[in-house]
């Protein structure tokens, strides 16, 4: 017991703690998504084999950690934690499809060293693998490209990658930005259909695919690369799929990850100049 | 400024930079050199005029008529009136359209002989069209029998002594209707009679000219498993074929699109490859003749599923051991696939052996959307070389169908299998006007790339490529039948200073073709191992002849045949610079 706390105080604590279940489902558990993801991965390739390879996934997770490592001990003078970096190298380890090995440990070196470089008062404006594969698919497209049409067509993978990702972004407070990102696909695909005739399960095909659902459930939905408040991450959801309608249209491959890469640092842009527009007024006001 | 922001602006830079570098190195590798060979297109020198013709399928495909039809240009060596000069047969797939015979004179020229022989007119409408034929005599009696497959009826005929063909498919007992993109001829059981095998590409219940539904596409883009069933004809002996697929083990649903036999594992009986579009490739352990076990995982190649196109065995490394190529689908900034090259892992053989792709490490990964591929020692240095086709639909050279492609192909199986669903064409390309590619092995584990200097500048969408000596001079020609294009005909002339030597076998015990008959020969150190084939690659078949380059050597020091019926025959020190006439000791 505490020192100075009575037995009923200390009972009253003890019940109110959350349980060792609702712990590890916190939003706090930061080990939540990287586990979680390890076992879409886990599950990904043993039921139908959705890697390019695992020595090519663990060269981006490897590359992803050293480069965190080693870039955390330059500028902050400690190691980081290496929970992000390692979700990081996964996402390029799934998402990333090159026959060669490099493309793999360059494009998540890219994806953690552009955290320390491209920031803006505090906080980096491009979610890293986004920005990554958006790199390295305009500067080495005859040797990289990006899941697009690799994997299994069936529901069952879908399925788990649904359970696990809205999981975790219901845990996480982001499964709102996933929803209306969805909703909004949806509705543009209508509307694409009209627009190229192709009729509306050609235009929502891609979404029906599980690339989409690691883009929508963890690229989107990333909370250091979103804005801060429910209405804005669900706006910033809308303007991405918004964009992305315009890229196809554009008949762009890549729409997604460009959307991304166009829509999400305008927000965080936005949102820290409009943020720091307000600070002095506050002040002002005091 | 400080460290702590050098250090990582720096690296920033240097990994942005690090395509670049990467981009030169690869270019710093194809330094132009002299690789003693030049090829030269002279099919109308030699009296070929052959254009190839897609079919018009069922009207419901319209909107995507040249993606589907894409396929049915066919080519197969064979010398069939025992002429000895090798003569060349090319499929068409118009309704109505004519195969050809092209006889070869032996003067340079050939003259089409497919009417006179009766092997012209087999794409009649309501029979299907033809996407391929297979050269074997399963009768035994010396003269080459051919398989023409089709998206639809299989048509086997019997060769009349080389003067006529007849046709034997009702006899022989094949199916009524099968969407076939690959045959080969092999002997499974080793009991002197040809066997066959057959894969089908679309399901074998789909009549592609009177389509009940538009539900006929594959249901995954990577995992299909809704195309046609495989069959493996038993040859009886008699003229008739027992079908005993499911008896011997081969049960699958892929979308086959080429097969390969060949005596991977040193057993005496061929092993066979299949090379599935849609999905992974299929590798079936021949146990002795009694059945067939799929161990595409367990050996390695059935994992990463691609689009496999071709399927060819050559010994790259002269190390007595066969690698595997496999073509698949490569568009810059779109899909990068890379094609496959199975080498046996060291250490490994027999039931244990294990293959890593190292197409990557041995450059001759990125082929475009490759189709056709052929082993053969093009310039005589001895070393297989590699010669690959590609292209899939050229027609608007500045409008693309990749985006309306991949938005269907990574949709749900509902949507993807369904041909309404997929965008129209709309005269658009489909990775078009692709350069070829001929890969020399420089002997020390890597190929170059070297196609424009050597002549070979087609941009037409090859399908099925195919090497033969028609001189009779030691260089191999190359073949090439082009989808909704011209038959081109490269002969090859080579530098006089490599020597070479052919082998043509004749089995008495075993199968006469010699099917399945492996050579190898040993010479300065090396040795080189070869297998007689039943057909390989896309749709194609090269000549019966083994052909060896042997670089500046003056002797051969033996020559090693292991006969399907497990005769060992050994010749000593043979001539160089000729082909060989071996027939099986009783």
């Amino acid at each position: 017991m505490t020192p100075g706390m009575t037995a009923t105080g200390a009972a009253a604590l003890e019940a109110s703690k959350p349980s060792t279940l609702a712990r590890f489902f916190s939003i706090e558990n930061r080990y939540l998504p990287p586990m979680l993801i390890t076992l879409i991965l886990l599950v990904g390739q043993v039921s139908f084999g959705l890697l390019e390879s695992f020595p090519r996934t663990a060269l981006a997770i490897s590359a992803s950690i050293v480069v965190e490592l080693v870039l955390s001990r330059i500028v902050t003078g400690r190691f980081a934690n290496l929970a992000s970096a390692y979700i990081s190298g996964i996402s390029v380890g799934i998402l990333c499809r090159s026959p060669e090995y490099w493309p793999f440990a360059l494009c998540a070196a890219i994806a953690i060293t552009s955290k320390y470089v491209i920031r803006w008062r505090g906080r980096h404006l491009w979610n890293p693998s986004n920005f990554a594969i958006c790199a390295m698919l305009i500067l080495a497209p005859e040797v990289f490209t990006t899941l697009s049409i690799q994997w299994g067509n069936n529901f069952w993978p879908m399925l788990v990658v649904w359970a696990v990702g809205a999981l975790i972004t219901w845990r996480v407070d982001r499964i709102h930005i996933t929803g209306v990102y969805v909703a909004s696909f949806v509705f543009f695909a209508l509307l694409r259909g009209f627009i190229t005739g192709h009729g509306f399960l050609a235009e929502v095909a891609p979404i029906t695919g599980p690339m989409y659902q690691l883009f929508i459930f963890f690229m989107i939905t990333d909370p250091r690369t979103t804005v801060r408040t429910k209405w804005g991450q669900c706006f910033v959801a809308f303007l991405i799929a918004i964009a992305e309608m315009i890229l196809r249209l554009a008949q762009n491959i890549h729409a997604p990850y460009y959307a991304l890469a166009i829509v999400g640092p305008i927000a965080i842009a936005g949102e820290i100049w409009w943020t720091s527009r307000k600070k002095p007024r506050v002040l002002a006001t005091a | 400024m400080q460290i702590r922001k050098i250090v990582p602006i720096t690296l920033f830079i240097v990994l942005l930079c690090t395509p670049f570098a990467m981009r030169r190195l690869g270019a710093h590798k194809q330094e132009s050199m002299s690789y003693g060979l030049s090829f030269r297109e002279s099919s109308h020198a030699a009296g070929i005029d052959f254009k190839h013709v897609s079919p018009h399928l069922d009207p419901k495909l319209n909107h995507i008529m040249q993606q589907v039809a894409s396929m049915g240009a066919a080519v197969s060596i064979v010398d069939f009136d025992k002429d000895g000069w090798d003569d060349i047969y090319v499929t068409n797939s118009g309704e109505g359209s004519k195969n050809a015979l092209y006889r070869n004179m032996g003067n340079g020229t050939f003259r089409d002989v497919a009417e006179e022989v009766g092997l012209a007119d087999v794409n009649q409408p309501g029979t299907g069209v033809s996407t391929g034929a297979v050269w074997g005599d399963y009768d035994n009696d010396g003269y080459e029998d051919v398989l023409i497959y089709k998206w639809g009826k299989p048509e086997l005929y019997h060769n009349d002594a080389g003067k006529h063909f007849t046709r034997v498919t009702e006899q022989a007992g094949l199916p009524a209707w099968v969407n076939a993109n690959t045959a080969i001829w092999l002997d499974y059981d080793n009991d002197g009679k040809l066997d066959l095998f057959l894969g089908g590409y679309y399901p074998e219940n789909v009549d592609l000219w009177h389509l009940k539904n538009t539900k006929m596409m594959p249901d995954s883009f990577e995992y299909a498993n809704n195309g046609g069933r495989k069959y493996l004809f038993h040859n009886l002996g008699n003229g008739k074929f027992e079908e005993v697929s499911e008896k011997m083990g081969i049960d699958s649903r892929r979308w086959a699109l080429a097969s390969v036999a060949a005596d991977l594992r040193g057993t005496g009986y061929p092993d066979l490859f299949i090379a599935n579009d849609y999905g992974v490739s299929e590798l079936y352990f021949n146990d002795h003749g009694r059945g067939f076990r799929e161990v595409g995982k367990q050996t390695g190649v059935g994992y990463a599923p691609k689009s496999g196109m071709t399927a060819a065995v050559g010994d790259v490394l002269n190390d007595g051991q066969f690698g595997i190529y496999v073509s698949n689908i490569s568009e810059e900034g779109v899909l990068v696939q890379g094609n496959n090259l199975w080498m046996p892992k060291a250490g490994t053989g027999g039931d244990d052996i294990k293959y890593e792709n190292m197409a990557n490490a041995m450059g001759v990964e990125l082929g475009g959307w490759s189709f056709g591929a052929q082993f053969g020692d093009l310039n005589n240095d001895g070393l297989m070389d590699l010669y690959v086709v590609n292209g899939n639909v050229s027609l608007d050279r500045n409008r693309t169908y990749w985006y309306d492609y991949s938005k269907v192909a990574g949709g749900n199986a509902a949507i993807i299998s369904d041909a309404a669903n997929w965008p129209p064409l709309n005269g658009r390309s489909l990775s078009g006007y692709q350069q070829k590619r001929v890969w020399m092995n420089d002997g020390a584990g890597q190929f170059r790339e070297v196609s424009q200097l050597i002549g070979i500048t087609d941009v037409y969408d090859g399908r099925s490529v195919a090497l033969a000596d028609f001189d009779n001079n030691g260089a191999l020609d190359v073949v090439v039948a082009n989808q909704n294009g011209p038959l081109l005909l490269y002969r090859n002339t080579v530098s006089p200073a490599n020597k070479w030597i052919e082998f043509q076998l004749e089995g008495t015990r075993s199968n006469r073709s010699a099917i399945g008959a492996q050579v190898t020969l040993y010479w300065n150190g090396q040795r080189q191992v070869q297998e007689v084939s039943g057909g390989s690659g896309f749709c194609a078949q090269n000549q019966r002849r083994l052909h060896f380059g042997l670089g500046k050597t003056t002797q051969v020091d033996r020559v090693q045949i292991r006969w399907p019926s497990g005769k060992i025959q050994t010749l000593a020190t043979p001539a160089l610079n000729q082909i060989h006439k071996i027939e099986e000791p009783s």
